[in-house]
């Protein structure tokens, strides 16, 4: 508004017109309706066919979960309940199995007195994860992570404590030997410390794991491999295998890459090998064919033999998605570390890796989450894996005979739970990691 | 943690090689266990409950012989074996005994160094049909979809009876007895088929099983019995006895109630020697004299084990059919105890 001709002006709005709320087919839900829904007439087919199918899903499912019974003895009883309740003829959810034998699908058949034990392991794996997985949790922490695999596997399988005592105490002497090496060669004292920590694990772990027992005898009540089922199981076999099979996938790939011929040809042969074999071949040969090559009546823990089997299955993976974040670095990356004079390993730890890794998150995380939900093969080595072995055990009462989608839902609802974790965490991860250029 | 423990069993297994394998007697007597194969969850015959105490007819018999051995029925670790893994767990020596109601066959005892020990359930293979569809015979059956379990000797007794009566059939391949309900309850095949004791409990469970109609014919033998690694003769006897012994002791009414008294008692000198108040038969095995006794407290004589787990008081409600005693009319016949 100028100054000059004011008088001139017979009428001037001296307010603003309020804002008018736009025409009702261009806001709210119309419009998102018209946008998304009906923009065409091939569109509004598509969605009024998307709605039937859908309502015809729901329709079946709806009343299903309505009816469902929680209080029920047996499936007869559930059966009777939803029948007076709904009418003759009504289906409904016996999800009573569940609260009935819930125990049995967390903890399988872990004495009951002892439940404790694995929540006490959960609750401290998610303590020990902390430092790892959140970059505001205070870095000491990591010492309790480092110290975690010991507690977890006492807490877990109980007997004497000198047991993962002695254990770490051959990581202690094999660091001892390195650091006191590690001046004069570095080479010899890598290898003279693996010497030295296989030595006291093979020869001294033993007598002084017993010479301790005898002097402290401090033991938590044991519990046997075959007692562990449902998640217990699921999670031990998942977690181990899942935290063992990064370093080992990240040292295959580095492998693969390596100038050295050995080293690349042993890493090539192993990730085709294993990457050609399926999951199930190698679980039945940790299981059976290892019998035969063992002498009769070894008693090499089977929880333990599937634990090494999955882990390298899911090393071979992970060894090739790590492969494709490396390739997919600049050459300038690697000449730029060589122009700073760093050596093979500094580059690697300092450059290459970081870089690499953040590129192979997504593909990481989809190993681990298809890994976890692996751990269910089992079940054909005699393990009683949630989704199979516990239900089967439980259908195989007289009580719950009969009883089909019920244990599927639970179960499958459990494990949707954790694999949606860790896929809300690595996108959260990603988005921490994430710089401008990307 | 998992490398100690790796390499201890390593050098645990370097030791135990130096020795030689012992009989499996000694073995289970070192071990203070026996460790008996069952099937991972079969109604009435081996299942978990809640607190996983392992309940059933083959159950049963593990804790039988643990009892005979050991002298407790509950020193027995059961090992859930798959159809798959049974044998080769047999075989390589992770289990003792298979009690997993698996059939004797000739290429299994045979082909597969197993030793069946006897029969504990004479089964056989039939099939179930709606009420509404009017089948009355397996004969009726011709151009019928069948729900059938693949890889067992079942699919194999399908074909065979309908080519041998000149029909057709469509099957419909499941996995395990819960798909094959669901299957079958959803009109996915006309007919289901597998063991009769099988056939029994799935109909038990059923919304409506008064619906449901188990045809006459029984169209397989399948003997089910324990099975003992081949070339161990005294630990194949010791299981053979002990089911002879359960078997015997119902055909002279010998029960978990009675077994004191009459081994006190008893004026049949065949009973005395059964319960090793006469004679040294358990000698004769490496084991005590009264080991049969231990077997039949543990869970009573085969009657009151058939009766318990899957007989007709059971919501199973097995009838005992060719599982009565000879004098009976069934097919248990006990050998004579001398």
């Amino acid at each position: 508004m100028s100054e000059t001709g004011t008088q001139t002006v017979r009428f001037v709005r001296d307010t603003m017109l309020p804002e008018a709320a736009p025409p009702a087919s261009q806001s709210g839900a119309v419009k998102w309706l018209r946008e998304n829904l009906f923009s065409g007439w091939l569109n509004t087919i598509l969605t009024i066919l998307g709605a039937l199918v859908l309502f015809q899903i729901l329709r079946g499912l709806v009343p299903w979960f309505a009816h469902s019974v929680w209080n029920a003895q047996t499936l007869g009883e559930c059966r009777q309940i939803i029948a007076e309740t709904w009418g003759e003829g009504a289906r409904g959810a016996c999800l009573a199995v569940v609260r009935d034998r819930w125990t049995q699908w967390t903890f399988g058949f872990y004495p009951a007195h002892l439940y404790w034990r694995p929540v006490l392991a959960l609750v401290l794996l998610f303590a020990a994860l902390a430092p790892i997985l959140f970059s505001a949790v205070p870095r000491r922490l990591m010492a309790f992570s480092a110290l975690f695999p010991f507690v977890g596997y006492w807490l877990l399988w109980g007997g004497t404590i000198w047991t993962p005592v002695v254990a770490l105490a051959g990581f202690v002497v094999g660091y001892a030997v390195w650091r006191g090496m590690a001046k004069r060669n570095a080479l010899a004292a890598v290898l003279l410390a693996v010497a030295a920590a296989l030595v006291w694990w093979l020869f001294l772990a033993g007598p002084v794991e017993r010479a301790l027992a005898g002097v402290a005898p401090l033991a938590l009540e044991s519990v046997r491999s075959s007692s562990f089922g449902g998640f217990v199981l699921a999670l031990t076999i998942g977690v181990s295998a899942i935290s063992l099979s990064l370093p080992l996938g990240i040292m295959l790939a580095l492998g693969r890459q390596s100038d050295m011929f050995l080293i690349k040809t042993l890493s090539v042969c192993f990730i085709e090998f294993i990457r050609g074999v399926p999951l199930i071949t190698l679980l039945f040969t940790a299981s059976l064919l290892l019998n035969y090559f063992l002498p009769p009546g070894t008693n090499f823990d089977i929880i333990l033999r599937v634990i090494i089997m999955v882990t390298l299955f899911a090393a071979a993976y992970i060894a090739e998605v790590i492969r494709g974040g490396l390739a997919a670095l600049p050459r300038g990356q690697y000449e730029a570390a060589d122009a700073l004079g760093l050596d093979y390993f500094q580059a690697q730890r300092l450059i290459v890796l970081p870089q690499a890794l953040k590129i192979s998150i997504p593909g990481i995380v989809s190993t681990f989450i298809g890994l976890f939900k692996d751990t269910t093969l089992v079940v054909f080595v005699g393990l009683l894996d949630p989704l199979k072995g516990i239900t089967d055990a439980v259908r195989a009462s007289t009580d719950w005979k009969g009883i089909y989608w019920e244990p599927y839902i639970f179960v499958g609802f459990i494990f949707f739970l954790f694999c949606f974790g860790m896929s809300r965490y690595s996108m959260y991860l990603e988005r921490r990691l994430k710089r401008d250029h990307r | 943690m998992t490398k100690t423990v790796f390499f201890g069993t390593l050098t645990v297994a370097g030791l135990a090689a130096g020795l030689a394998s012992a009989a499996t007697l000694d073995d289970v007597k070192a071990r203070g266990e026996l460790n008996c194969g069952v099937n991972p969850g079969l109604v009435g015959f081996a299942a978990p409950d809640a607190s996983g105490n392992w309940t059933g007819f083959d159950v049963s018999l593990c804790r039988a012989v643990a009892a005979a051995v050991l002298g407790d029925p509950q020193k027995v670790r059961f090992v859930p074996t798959t159809a798959e893994t049974r044998f080769t767990a047999l075989a390589s020596g992770e289990i003792d005994l298979l009690a997993r109601n698996t059939t004797w066959t000739f290429s299994r005892d045979t082909d597969l160094s197993m030793d069946f020990a006897g029969v504990n359930y004479y089964d056989g293979q039939g099939f179930m049909v709606r009420q509404d569809l009017g089948v009355t015979s397996a004969k009726e059956l011709d151009g019928a979809t069948v729900c059938i379990q693949t890889g067992t000797t079942t699919e194999l007794n399908l074909a065979d009876y309908f080519t041998a009566n000149g029909m057709t059939y469509t099957p419909v391949a499941i996995q395990s007895n819960a798909e094959g309900e669901q299957q079958y309850l959803a009109g996915g095949c006309d007919a289901y088929t597998t063991d009769i004791s099988g056939l029994a409990s799935t109909r038990a469970a059923f919304a409506d099983p008064e619906n449901h109609v188990i045809l006459p014919e029984v169209i397989s033998k399948e003997p089910l019995g324990p099975a003992v690694r081949h070339g161990d003769n005294q630990w194949g006897d010791i299981v053979r006895w002990t089911l002879n012994a359960l078997v015997a002791a119902e055909e002279y009414g010998v029960t978990a109630a009675n077994v004191e008294d009459m081994a006190a008692n008893s004026p049949n000198p065949e009973i005395k020697r059964l319960l090793g108040t006469e004679g040294e038969l358990g000698a004769m095995t490496g084991l005590p004299n009264d080991w049969a006794k231990h077997a039949i407290a543990a869970g009573g004589n085969y009657g009151e084990i058939f009766s318990a787990t899957i007989g007709e008081e059971t919501p199973i409600g097995l009838a005992r059919g060719l599982n009565a005693q000879w004098t009976q009319g069934g097919l248990l016949y006990a050998q004579p105890f001398r």
